[in-house]
């Protein structure tokens, strides 16, 4: 099954009764502040154009109220677009008739919720088949597969506990076996860990890689924590007040911020496990010297590699082991440490 | 002396309507309903026979069935619901109590009367409230119904109905569901309404339909308010047959009014404390059984 990506075009979200009234004005210029006080209307979203790579992880990340979760819900259309287009399949959802909706929701996509939004009168195994229930698959078909992915995220034996028998972290696993249960081809989780210890959420999030590498599903994932999105995105957006800051790879974003905002937030991030060596590499003087190291292996890994052997000069190989560019341990350091201009600016902010 | 003899009388004595228009009005509509029900007494009448024959069939099976078997069917039914040997055992002594004083059939005219309507206000008060949770309006309208319902004496909306369906046990259980559906209709629309809108949202984003919605999700969430719904109504109901018995259903409550009328003491307290007695086995099987429904939600960790 291809995973197709996802286009989210102009897209406008404005709360209140008369919404779609407003739109030019905001598209001319008004502001979320002046919306609000002279109309009395909410800018959730504005002039959103994202791109969201089949088969990849597109991670949208940003602080409450920036308008994610209202992002990620006009992908199955929980939330009514006031203007714009989300196109699947060169499909646009927002245009789709009710049926057309719920075919689409049913069969096309799976959600993993922040606060779990288990049945907690069924089972385990009861709420991983909804997705199936609802389709109207049989009984000991749905159960077959429930079964399957509940082992998968690590649930064998509590396939008849009750949600509350459970902890945070396993009503999570639930979530997301319920979710792969439905076998959809996009997988939209809202925060989905956020509500999660720290040492389970890298847990989850681990899993969630494990399963992507075979799954290859189109996945959204939003959450408010930069180091989450950088371990899982192929992709990543920020938002801020209902707009999009910036968007490309996780090393882009940490090497060239947008502005002051992200600035802020990538200051905190250890650099070493995001910046790949081939970022930094120098092109190669002469023959290669030191340890080969593969391309994509990041900073860190490839420090420690260094260190281990002893040496302070590596070279980078591409996928077919001809060498690429020569690297070495202090440019590696130089570039792990946030750089000096970062911290004037989060100063300046 | 007062102060109305200074004051010009518009004033001091309320300007009501005068005494004749009073009359006109009232006998107009009077005269109007009796017109109406005297044109439809026929249709009426055959309309609510099927009802009446099923009333009067099972307050005889009640009532003719040899008292071991209603027992031991009853003790059964306390049993599977609440699983408790304490409520079974609480059972067996009431009714031998209320055997004992000689009460028996009275109970089983008044406990036939409690299941019907308890039965008739359930399947008509949870649709209502289904209704009323989807649609705002719908609540709207049926709100202040609701309100008047609750406050209006019971006694006032009898004469209506007995002007309608004479005297006899219709008109009795019109009255009793009544006054007994309100809290079924209230309390499924509140369980309903109160289902967490997360868990909803996770229905819609798995394209449940809307009955999909309300049979996987909504009513078992709703289900321990849509109980403590069912309770208030067999409660009700138990408490409404002493009035229903003076439009002609008989059983414990004509008793209590015999008593009433004639100031027999005992008789009364007998009575009524047979009521209570059947009024706290119903609540305690119903309660019990709501319990095991939503023994799901205990936290053994989290």
């Amino acid at each position: 099954m291809a995973s197709h990506a996802i286009e989210v075009r102009n897209l406008y979200k404005i709360f209140g009764p008369r919404g779609a009234d407003y739109v030019d004005q905001v598209k001319n210029g008004l502001s979320k502040t002046d919306l609000n006080a002279q109309y009395g209307h909410v800018l959730g979203l504005q002039d959103i154009n994202i791109a969201m790579p089949a088969g990849g992880v597109m991670v949208v990340m940003g602080l409450s109220g920036s308008g994610k979760s209202t992002l990620i819900r006009h992908i199955n259309r929980l939330i009514e677009p006031t203007s714009g287009e989300v196109l699947y399949d060169g499909v646009d959802v927002c245009r789709m008739n009710e049926r057309d909706l719920r075919e689409f929701r049913r069969h096309k996509t799976a959600m993993v919720f922040q606060k779990f939004a288990l049945l907690p009168h069924r089972t385990v195994v009861e709420n991983t088949v909804y997705g199936l229930e609802i389709q109207g698959v049989p009984t000991a078909e749905s159960e077959k597969r429930a079964r399957y992915w509940i082992d998968r995220v690590g649930l064998s034996g509590f396939e008849n506990h009750y949600p509350n028998q459970l902890s945070g972290g396993m009503q999570q696993r639930v979530g997301l076996a319920r979710a792969l249960t439905n076998d959809a081809e996009i997988l939209l989780m809202d925060e989905a860990y956020s509500a999660l210890d720290p040492l389970i959420r890298v847990d989850m999030q681990s899993v969630l890689l494990d399963l992507q590498k075979e799954l290859k599903k189109t996945v959204v994932f939003i959450t408010h924590d930069l180091d989450e999105a950088l371990r899982l995105g192929d992709k990543i957006a920020i938002l801020r007040d209902g707009r999009v800051v910036q968007q490309g790879t996780g090393q882009e974003i940490v090497l060239d911020p947008a502005d002051d905002y992200i600035t802020a937030f990538v200051k905190e991030v250890n650099r070493g496990r995001v910046i790949n060596v081939e970022t930094i590499m120098k092109p190669l003087a002469g023959n290669p010297e030191g340890l080969p190291i593969a391309k994509g292996t990041v900073l860190e890994s490839a420090a420690r590699a260094m260190t281990s052997a002893g040496q302070s000069v590596a070279h980078v190989v591409d996928e077919a082991g001809r060498p690429a560019g020569t690297l070495a341990l202090d440019t590696i350091i130089a570039a792990m440490v946030t750089p000096i201009g970062h911290d004037e600016a989060q100063q300046a902010a | 002396m007062a102060l109305c003899d200074y004051l010009p009388a518009m004033l001091c004595k309320f300007p009501a309507l005068s005494d004749s228009t009073i009359r006109a009005g009232r006998k107009t509509i009077d005269d109007g309903f009796k017109a109406f029900v005297r044109s439809y007494s026929d249709i009426i009448d055959t309309a609510v026979q099927p009802l009446q024959v099923f009333l009067n069939f099972l307050e005889r099976l009640f009532v003719t069935s040899p008292w071991p078997i209603i027992l031991i069917a009853m003790l059964v039914i306390v049993y599977l619901g609440s699983r408790s040997v304490r409520v079974t055992i609480g059972t067996a002594l009431a009714m031998y109590f209320i055997g004992l004083f000689g009460l028996w059939n009275d109970a089983m005219v008044t406990l036939a009367m409690t299941t019907v309507c308890t039965i008739f206000a359930v399947l008509l008060g949870i649709p209502i409230g289904i209704l009323m949770a989807r649609f705002d309006r719908v609540q709207a309208t049926v709100n202040p119904i609701l309100d008047v319902m609750q406050t209006m004496p019971s006694f006032v909306y009898l004469i209506p109905v007995v002007m309608i369906f004479g005297i006899g046990k219709v008109p009795g259980m019109i009255a009793v569901v009544i006054y007994a559906v309100p809290p079924m209709i209230r309390l499924t629309n509140l369980g309903i309404r109160l289902v967490d809108k997360e868990v909803l949202e996770a229905a819609d984003a798995f394209g449940s339909s809307g009955w999909q919605k309300l049979k996987n999700v909504q009513i078992p969430l709703a289900l321990p308010t849509i109980m403590a719904g069912i309770n208030q109504t067999i409660m009700m109901s138990l408490a409404m047959v002493v009035v229903a018995s003076m439009v002609g259903v008989g059983g414990l409550g004509k008793n209590v009014l015999g008593a009433i009328n004639n100031q027999f003491f005992t008789v009364g307290f007998l009575n009524g404390f047979a009521l209570v007695a059947i009024a706290i086995i119903f609540d305690r099987t119903s309660q019990a059984f709501g319990k095991r429904l939503q023994k799901h939600s205990e936290v053994i960790h989290g």
